[in-house]
């Protein structure tokens, strides 16, 4: 593995549209359930133990090998809101677009072919991360951070939140940030049923009422 | 003493167009009783049972078939309350649900709540294998403590499979010893009850009704397949019910198609 791809594949600057996105965030600091970093910490350890564990498996499942369609399939069934299943395939088409410039591959061809309007974001990072000669670790740690960065970086703008505590929270957030990767690749090895399918009800919620709002400064 | 009981139902259409219940076996705390349907040629079976469990250790376990173009009702008589085991090294109890619904069969699984009381460990998984033009209701409420006390260890995992292909896997897990930031604004956020209500059927496939909220804490949802999930928090279960009930009434009141 080059641990240098894994620092371009994971670099926020990768041009694959996640900024746009808060993971919820922001329709829970507008309900009042984030109001400090003591909440965002809470809101990212839920998620990383839920929908961050569901995608860091499948995208782990997809640079071992596992076949991409069945796991797109398997992350339809593991994402019951609509908006959510939307948001996952339009980052999945803006992912395929970068990772096919940057790492072209048969496989990620083969999977933009089968899905011209995006398959699941992890799926295609899982993909990604194989086409750059990373591993299924590297690939669960680059969604597992994403699960989690994606709402401390949108926390700083809608709070105002100070950005070296959202920095914190994600450094605190650590530890639990490799168990979540150890155990996304250990899922891996196993069949794609088993993959985990961990959820958190207020995230698929939410998701449905924000993607209605007239006025957002958040995509998803 | 832990106990370990499965109990078993087979629903199937009689020549007569009646729905009968060939194997209808109860199994130790599970005690199943055949009850009136709301619709004549329809089954109900009514598990009046499971007061006293799951303890810990316990292996408990509910299977039922609903063959060819027979309907079966499922509800229970009082909530199933998860409680600790005797001493202090009981084992988690487990509970299994596993259900098979056949061809232009339909199958309404209504128990009601499961309560996890403080200190008990409960993994509880429900499988479901549905025929293509099978049809389902199927309704989970779970609620974390009973009145005024904090909850139990819950982990339960719905994985339901149509036509074979996967069409909703979700696993939930609360309380003490459960993964971190389940009481968070990304879980639950505080609530106490939290509850499910999904509706497969065929006919969707022509027109399925639309994502929708169902209140602060409730949404509706269309699935990829002829399906439809309703996920809810509340703050307690009677305003959970409430939710759910009026969904249900909701989604099967609107003829699809």
């Amino acid at each position: 593995m080059s641990r240098a791809a894994l620092l371009v594949l994971a670099d926020g600057r990768f041009p694959a549209g996640g900024h746009a996105h808060s993971g919820g965030a922001e329709p829970a600091v507008k309900e009042g359930r984030i109001r400090n970093a003591e909440d965002l910490a809470e809101f990212c350890r839920g998620r990383l133990h839920t929908t961050g564990l569901t995608a860091a498996a499948l995208a782990a499942a997809a640079a071992h090998g596992h076949d991409p369609l069945a796991l797109d399939e398997a992350a339809d069934a593991r994402t019951p809101s609509p908006a959510l299943r939307t948001v996952a395939r339009k980052l999945g088409r803006q992912l395929m677009r970068a990772a096919r410039a940057t790492w072209p591959s048969p496989e990620l061809a083969a999977l933009a072919r089968a899905r011209p309007r995006g398959a699941h974001q992890p799926v295609v990072l899982g993909l990604t991360a194989r086409a750059a000669g990373l591993g299924p670790e590297d690939a669960a740690h680059c969604v597992a951070y994403e699960t989690v960065s994606g709402p401390a970086t949108a926390v700083v703008r809608l709070l105002s939140l100070d950005p070296f505590e959202a920095t914190a929270v994600l450094a605190r957030l650590a530890p639990e940030l490799d168990r979540i990767a150890e155990q996304a690749t250990a899922a891996a090895h196993g069949t794609i049923d088993a993959l985990p399918a961990a959820c958190a009800p207020l995230l698929d919620i939410t998701a449905e009422a924000h993607a209605a709002w007239p006025v957002r400064l958040f995509a998803s | 003493m832990s106990v370990q009981a499965t109990a078993r139902i087979n629903a199937v259409l009689d020549s007569r167009g009646v729905t009968s219940l060939p194997v209808l076996e109860s199994d130790g705390p599970l005690a199943l009783r055949r009850t009136r349907a709301a619709n004549g040629p329809n089954a109900r079976v009514t598990v009046v049972g499971a007061m006293s469990a799951p303890l810990g250790g316990d292996r408990l376990a509910i299977e039922a078939r609903v063959e060819e173009d027979a309907r079966l009702t499922v509800d229970s008589a009082a909530a199933t309350v998860a409680l600790p085991g005797p001493g202090a090294a009981a084992e988690p109890a487990t509970y299994e649900i596993r259900l098979d619904v056949g061809e232009r069969a339909g199958l309404c699984w209504l128990p009601e709540q499961l309560v996890s009381a403080h200190g008990s460990v409960l993994h509880m998984t429900t499988r479901i294998e549905l025929a293509p033009t099978a049809r389902l209701v199927l309704r989970e409420e779970q609620i974390l403590g009973r009145h005024g006390e904090s909850t139990g260890t819950l982990t339960s995992r719905l994985r339901v499979h149509r036509a074979g292909r996967p069409l909703i896997d979700q696993q939930v897990a609360y309380g003490p010893g459960a993964p971190g930031g389940w009481d968070g604004a990304a879980v639950l956020g505080g609530h106490r009850a939290v509850g499910q209500l999904l509706v497969v059927d065929p006919s969707f496939d022509e027109k399925c009704p639309e994502a929708r909220l169902l209140g602060p804490t409730a949404v509706l949802t269309p699935l990829v397949g002829p399906a439809v999930l309703v996920t809810a928090v509340a703050p307690d279960a009677r305003l959970l019910r409430r939710v759910l009930s009026d969904a249900l009434s909701d989604v099967l009141d609107t003829p699809a198609g």
